[in-house]
């Protein structure tokens, strides 16, 4: 890296070097503003010659100031020649340049005001959706203590008293695992977790005896740990 | 609808397209300062500055429909300034320049001589700074004063970026030799 400011003016100047000015006034992008910073940090030569250009920024910044500015007449000549020019037929804007000016019309206030009554539509559309949502949905559960991504419900008959049980499954029984044992059985969950039993509801009506050799039947299964008669 | 301070020059400029006089005074309000600077330091000369500030903003009210924002507005200004003041030094016929002369020509009234007795090295550095070349005087201005990126000087200047970052090293290398022969060392080159 000292030898890339070791050529200064002997030779071509590097990259680097000729981004200096353009680092000083603060408009490179960040890609170039690192690479020149970290040639910077490794090269004294070029953060003398860095510093050299500081003082040019600074010195043509002044002498700029110092220039003044111009007299009144340069604008009373300027609009007594735009009120000389011909009338304009006035067309539309274009909708961008009209949305811009619409924003930029209105005052921090009413942006303020404007971005929170928006936010407000946006909460009373969700509530509305969500509530239809709910309507539509009277009949289906599913289940609370269990991260889902699939339901494992399903809708229920309108058999007259179906058979009733309470099931807790296994720790490590997964949605997938519980739907497909729900679908064997023809049944459905119907009640939250209380005590980690979920309340079933069968697709029919069954004695005590079919129900207690089916809910056998179900104790064994990989997982449940439990299967009971409810009323 | 009221113009506020808050519309971008892009706004105004849509507004001065339809002819809304009150965005052109704001837009004027914004940038003719650095627009007549701009044109000062290559005009050289405060009546034609003003004359060059009030014919670039007629542009702009004219020509206002056909900006389509590729650039800042402030680069479009200055492209103008530019090419208004490079026109009106070629109609200077009491003074005879061409443009080769013109970019030939450094500042007579400031030899790089009289910054010797200068008190400090930042006046002396004003003086070669003026010293420069148009050519030279401009791309430092238009980099340090105006804040303009490689691309944006390109655009106004008409020449490929790579010769904007050359021709300002050029320029700091010229205003480093003029700095030298004024008895100011700065430790670069």
């Amino acid at each position: 890296m000292m030898a890339l400011s070791k050529k200064m003016l002997e030779q071509e100047p590097s990259e680097i070097e000729m981004l200096l000015p353009w680092h000083a006034a603060g408009t490179l992008n960040a890609r170039d503003a690192r690479r020149v910073e970290e040639a910077l940090a490794n090269d004294p030569a070029l953060a003398k010659q860095y510093a050299a250009i500081r003082g040019e920024y600074e010195e043509t910044i002044h002498l700029n100031e110092s220039l003044g500015a111009p007299s009144a007449r340069a604008m009373q000549k300027l609009f007594a020649a735009i009120d000389a020019e011909p009338a304009r037929a006035t067309t539309s804007l274009p909708l961008s340049a009209r949305i811009s000016t619409f924003f930029a019309s209105l005052s921090p206030r009413a942006l303020a005001w404007s971005a929170g009554l928006g936010a407000i539509a946006l909460l009373l559309q969700a509530g509305i959706i969500g509530a239809v949502l709910m309507k539509t949905q009277t009949a289906t559960f599913q289940t609370a203590s269990l991260s889902t991504s699939s339901s494992i419900t399903r809708e229920l008959g309108a058999a007259a008293a179906p058979a009733r049980a309470l099931v807790r499954f296994t720790p490590e029984a997964r949605v997938g695992d519980i739907t497909a044992l729900l679908d064997s059985y023809q049944a459905s969950i119907i009640g939250d977790a209380k005590g980690g039993m979920f309340r079933l509801q069968f697709d029919r009506a069954m004695s005590q005896d079919e129900l207690a050799s089916l809910l056998g039947r179900m104790s064994r299964e990989k997982f449940v740990n439990l299967a009971v008669a409810s009323p | 609808m009221s113009v506020t301070q808050a519309a971008s020059d892009e706004v105004l400029i849509a507004r001065i397209a339809q002819g809304d006089r009150l965005a052109m005074q704001v837009l004027y309000g914004r940038h003719h300062v650095r627009v007549y600077r701009f044109g000062l330091r290559l005009v050289r000369d405060q009546q034609a500055a003003e004359d060059l500030i009030s014919e670039v903003f007629l542009d702009v009210w004219r020509q206002a429909g056909k900006f389509e924002g590729r650039s800042a507005v402030s680069t479009w200004l200055l492209a103008i300034t530019r090419f208004k003041a490079l026109s009106a030094l070629r109609r200077r016929k009491d003074v005879g320049l061409d443009d080769e002369a013109a970019n030939a020509i450094e500042d007579s009234s400031d030899d790089p001589e009289v910054a010797v007795q200068k008190k400090d090295t930042s006046e002396a550095l004003r003086e070669c700074l003026t010293g420069l070349s148009p050519d030279h005087r401009e791309i430092v201005d238009l980099v340090y004063y105006h804040e303009k990126s490689v691309e944006e000087v390109a655009e106004i200047v008409g020449i490929p970026e790579n010769t904007v970052k050359t021709r300002l090293f050029y320029a700091r290398k010229k205003l480093a030799e003029l700095l030298k022969a004024a008895g100011v060392e700065r430790g670069w080159p």
